[in-house]
């Protein structure tokens, strides 16, 4: 169980605030860029020092800032897994793996590096630099390194973002193996919703610097709580709204009320629908739309519409086939209740 | 020909070479940790000796060697040894004035350093002092080498500073640019020239030697990208 919760004034205009308990297994802390999820991450590992928090691992305090307790980052044992690996370039593969076993005896460096590389299929690559392996290869060399030093944490700062898309879901599955099996929690940061979904027990929603949501992953995607979740994972309609009863929201951009399934808290803000969630067979909550866009993917089309002056409506369709024509359009699509999300302010 | 010049210019330029590898890559290192406003400021102050008249530094140092001043005045009496118009003389000049050559450019070469290669050493339990010969020198290693290259040559061609603290004795702190003048001065002009050449051989070794390094810093980043 790692326990962090920290308030830091970055800049002028930029604070930290975060607050979250990550337990045994992967949490995703999703975020846009700049949204200071990396900087959490290397507040974690103790590369920066925040003004004012607590941090520990297990009951052991990494950080506390009342107590004046800080850990060097090189006795918190935390596994930091780079953007680009930040292999050492001018190291071969089999000395990148073996620099945190330095302390060690020779023979037991060897036989520790020799089983890593055998671990991670790195073998015939020993003598290898950096520059000359695969992402892939990359990759491994880094996790490979990283366990050399027996993390009792794993830190993951977008490890993917640099890949290119085919590339990137095989590495994201052999990611997937490696955190199964780190003992201790794992944190992966990522502004990439399907990443984190794919890969993460729990997640961390982050936005301007704050943490504004965490729950088990599924459960958040299902039923986001407030705008920023909705929006973070990926719900692309989202209106402002007002309280009318139990099952009734009023929409003013809309003018108009629709009933919603779950239940309307009072406090009701605005609600949200995904786009693939639209509808233009159901006949409830229904809207008048004139086409604004139109965008083709390979499985599915994309429509943006204008259901009133100031706002727009997505609907997604997937294609019966990759070759079929543009579904015929229609003149209201409707809002199905039971896929309406009330949301909070956050 | 009296090769004296040749041999205390080279000792002169390497001693001081490697005194400034230290203090170079040492302020480098430091003023990169430094906030803004220090930063520009000690910059000024550490890059100063490259613009300033050469006979300008001759001046400072001899206001802090001088047998009547602080520093100089202090030796004299505990090691009993002359700071000024000695063959190492030299090299206090030749530090001041070659010093700012080093610390740019390795300051160049550790700005331009990922720093993320550092924290992950630390994350990994590496050493500071590990990180930082291990990791980062051997990463900026083209950068540095051409430091040092610029640094002795300058070493090697400094005259202003050298002849004001140093002097013109033939056969005791004679380099190779007080030499030329002292030969030009008393109509010696064909020797002159023989110097005139052994310094233009010194001088297009340099040259050849930092485009080579360039070459092979470009190639590493072709390899590397």
């Amino acid at each position: 169980m790692l326990r962090v919760q920290i308030e830091s004034k970055i800049s002028s205009r930029f604070s930290l605030q975060v607050d979250f308990t990550a337990p045994q297994g992967v949490t995703g802390i999703l975020g846009a860029s700049g949204c200071g999820k990396s900087l959490t991450l290397h507040c974690i590992a103790g590369l920066i020092h925040p003004k004012k928090g607590c941090i520990s691992l297990q009951g052991t305090p990494w950080l506390d800032t009342e107590k004046r307790i800080s850990v060097p980052v090189q006795r918190r044992k935390v596994g930091f897994l780079f953007q680009h690996y930040a292999l050492f370039d001018s190291m071969t593969v089999a000395q990148n793996i073996a620099a945190p076993l330095r302390s060690l005896p020779r023979e037991e460096q060897k036989r520790r590096t020799a089983q890593l590389v055998e671990q991670f299929q790195l073998a015939g690559l020993e003598k290898q630099y950096p520059h000359q392996l695969s992402g892939g290869q990359k990759q491994r060399t880094a996790l490979a390194r990283m366990l050399a030093s027996q993390p009792k944490v794993a830190l993951l700062d977008e490890p993917f973002s640099a890949l290119d898309a085919a590339l990137r879901e095989g590495l994201q599955l052999e990611l997937g193996q490696f955190l199964n099996q780190m003992k201790g929690p794992s944190i992966l940061v990522s502004h990439d919703r399907d990443e984190i979904y794919r890969l993460c027990s729990h997640t961390l929603v982050m936005e301007q610097g704050r943490s504004v949501a965490f729950g088990p992953t599924k459960e958040l995607f299902l039923r986001p709580t407030s705008p920023a979740v909705a929006r973070l994972t990926g719900c692309k309609n989202i209106f402002t709204a007002r309280y009318v009863s139990s099952h009734q929201v009023y929409l003013p951009q809309l003018d108009k009320v629709f009933t919603c399934t779950q239940t309307v808290p009072v406090d009701v803000t605005a609600v949200a629908i995904r786009a693939h969630d639209v509808s233009a067979n159901c006949r409830e909550n229904l809207v008048p739309v004139a086409l604004r866009q139109a965008m083709e993917d390979p499985f599915f089309w994309s429509f943006s519409f204008h259901c009133a002056p100031d706002a727009t409506l997505w609907w997604k369709v997937s294609k019966p086939a990759l070759a079929s024509s543009a579904p015929e359009l229609p003149s209201h699509l409707s809002l199905p209740p039971e896929h309406l999300i009330p949301l909070r302010a956050d | 020909m009296d090769w004296y010049p040749l041999l205390n210019s080279l000792r002169i330029a390497a001693i001081s070479s490697i005194v400034v590898f230290f203090l170079g890559i040492g302020a480098a290192h430091w003023i990169c940790r430094l906030p803004k406003t220090a930063k520009g400021l000690l910059d000024v102050v550490l890059t100063l000796p490259m613009v300033l008249p050469p006979t300008v530094v001759g001046y400072f140092l001899l206001l802090v060697l001088g047998p009547h001043q602080p520093v100089g005045k202090w030796v004299m009496e505990v090691y009993s040894l002359p700071l000024l118009m000695q063959w190492y003389s030299a090299i206090f000049s030749s530090v001041v004035v070659s010093f700012p050559l080093m610390y740019r450019t390795a300051r160049g070469a550790f700005e331009s350093f990922d720093h993320s290669l550092v924290q992950c050493g630390q994350t990994l339990g590496l050493p500071n002092w590990y990180l930082f010969w291990k990791i980062q020198l051997p990463a900026c290693r083209s950068g540095i080498l051409a430091g040092i290259v610029l640094a002795f040559a300058r070493a090697l061609g400094e005259y202003g500073a050298t002849s004001m603290v140093a002097g013109y004795t033939p056969g005791r702190t004679a380099t190779i640019s007080t030499t030329v003048y002292q030969l030009w001065r008393i109509g010696e002009s064909e020797l002159a020239f023989r110097w005139v050449l052994v310094n233009l051989a010194i001088s297009a070794v340099v040259l050849v030697a930092v485009n080579l390094l360039e070459r092979k810093k470009t190639f590493a980043k072709r390899e590397g990208a």
